[in-house]
């Protein structure tokens, strides 16, 4: 079965979709997102979506979830890379995200990431 | 000669140079002749086009209908429709427009008095005339409108591309100055624009200053919460600035919550709030040092 390549980065997880997202494809990555974070006791998920061109409310939603999810699992998610198109479909179809983080590319989320992760500590 | 075009084609086909200097005379004499806007030369080489295309078409005996499509028209719709476009371009009014048409009818009832025996004929002759030209002065006039139109239409069109610049202020920052009405068409060119530009630039942080824009009601404000949503989505911040006292007032009376979004009074503070957020820093020089 197809998946999505999950990655650890220290105590950070790698995430980059480079496939069309369909509605299983998205909560196989729930699953398994949540059970790596778990298992490797990850503080932070990068998901990289820059190659995603489509988003529906369906993905956008799932999308949600996993940062509500890893929150639970006190991760921080941070989204990047998101096509100015996929922004806009997402802001007409009303969704929103509460406990993400956006930025522009992956090496500017991973500064912020480790910012927000060695800040409370230092 | 059962058919009454063929005495209009008759009486014109009688002495058409004759006929085209006393039209001319006509069109000259109206009072509602633009000669600063085209010449005598000009005026007289599409008057004698638009003679020569109304008598083939009359040759062929088919009646002109209102917006009629037969073929052997097409020269004189052609020259009217040249004409129309050609000085609805150069800012000729509708009179001044129609005149070239309606001019028209005093030389040719000269001709038809001339070339009928009068009575019953020319009265006839005269009721065909009047109904043939006033269509081709109603088709002018439609064309007319219609030239017109489409240059409002790609103005408009022009204005909605000129209005959305998307300036870069300093690195990672990106400035739009909005000037005005914004609608949901203009809402969505902007939030493309500046989405576009975000990632072109890496910014971090978008500035949208809505000075120019004149009023800011439910919908303007819905408009621009929808454009900082998409940009936030993307990883950028966005600060609103240039919110004028009077747009503070309307905005808190309406119950509008921006309380999501950094604003400030002016672009100069937006400016410094984003220099803070990228780690820059603008001070004054020590008094006595030049650059």
């Amino acid at each position: 079965m197809e998946r999505i390549p999950i990655l650890k980065l220290g105590d950070l997880l790698l995430v980059t979709i480079q496939v069309d997202m369909h509605d299983r494809l998205a909560l196989t990555l729930q699953d398994d997102l949540t059970t790596a974070i778990v298992a490797h006791g990850a503080r932070g998920v990068l998901i990289d979506i820059s190659a995603l061109d489509v988003v529906d409310s369906f993905i956008g939603r799932v999308l949600g979830n996993i940062a509500s999810m890893s929150r639970l699992l006190s991760a921080e998610t941070m989204i990047v890379g998101m096509q100015p198109a996929v922004a806009i479909t997402l802001v007409e179809l009303g969704v929103t995200w509460r406990h993400v983080r956006t930025a522009l590319n992956v090496e500017q989320g991973m500064r912020r990431l480790r910012a927000s992760l060695d800040g409370p500590r230092a | 000669m059962t058919n009454p075009d063929q005495r209009i084609l008759h009486s014109l086909e009688r002495d058409p140079s004759r006929f085209l200097d006393v039209w001319l005379g006509e069109q000259a004499a109206s009072g509602t002749m633009r000669r600063d806007l085209i010449s005598e030369a000009e005026l007289r080489t599409q008057s004698q086009a638009f003679l020569s295309a109304l008598i083939a078409a009359l040759r062929s005996g088919v009646p002109f209908e209102g917006g009629s499509n037969h073929p052997a028209w097409s020269g004189v719709r052609a020259q009217l429709e040249d004409l129309s476009r050609q000085r609805a371009q150069r800012g000729f009014s509708f009179s001044e427009v129609a005149t070239f048409v309606f001019s028209f009818k005093q030389p040719l009832f000269s001709a038809l008095r001339e070339s009928t025996d009068g009575g019953t004929e020319l009265a006839e002759a005269s009721w065909e005339a009047n109904v043939l030209l006033d269509r081709l002065g109603l088709y002018t006039i439609e064309v007319y409108q219609r030239s017109r139109e489409n240059i409002i239409e790609r103005q408009r069109q022009e204005m909605l591309e000129l209005s959305t610049p998307v300036v870069k202020v300093w690195d990672g920052v990106v400035a739009l100055p909005l000037i005005g009405t914004l609608d949901s068409e203009r809402t969505q060119i902007v939030m493309e624009t500046l989405l576009q530009r975000i990632v072109e630039t890496g910014s971090t942080i978008a500035i949208i200053d809505i000075t120019g824009v004149p009023t800011v009601d439910t919908l303007v404000a819905q408009h621009l919460l929808r454009t900082v949503a998409a940009a936030q989505l993307m990883g950028a911040d966005c600060i609103i600035s240039g919110i004028r006292p009077q747009i503070a007032q309307t905005i808190v009376h309406l119950g509008i919550d921006l309380s999501g979004v950094t604003t400030k009074a002016n672009l100069a503070d937006a400016i410094q709030i984003a220099m803070e957020r990228t780690g820059m820093r603008v001070e004054r020089q020590a008094p006595g040092r030049t650059p």
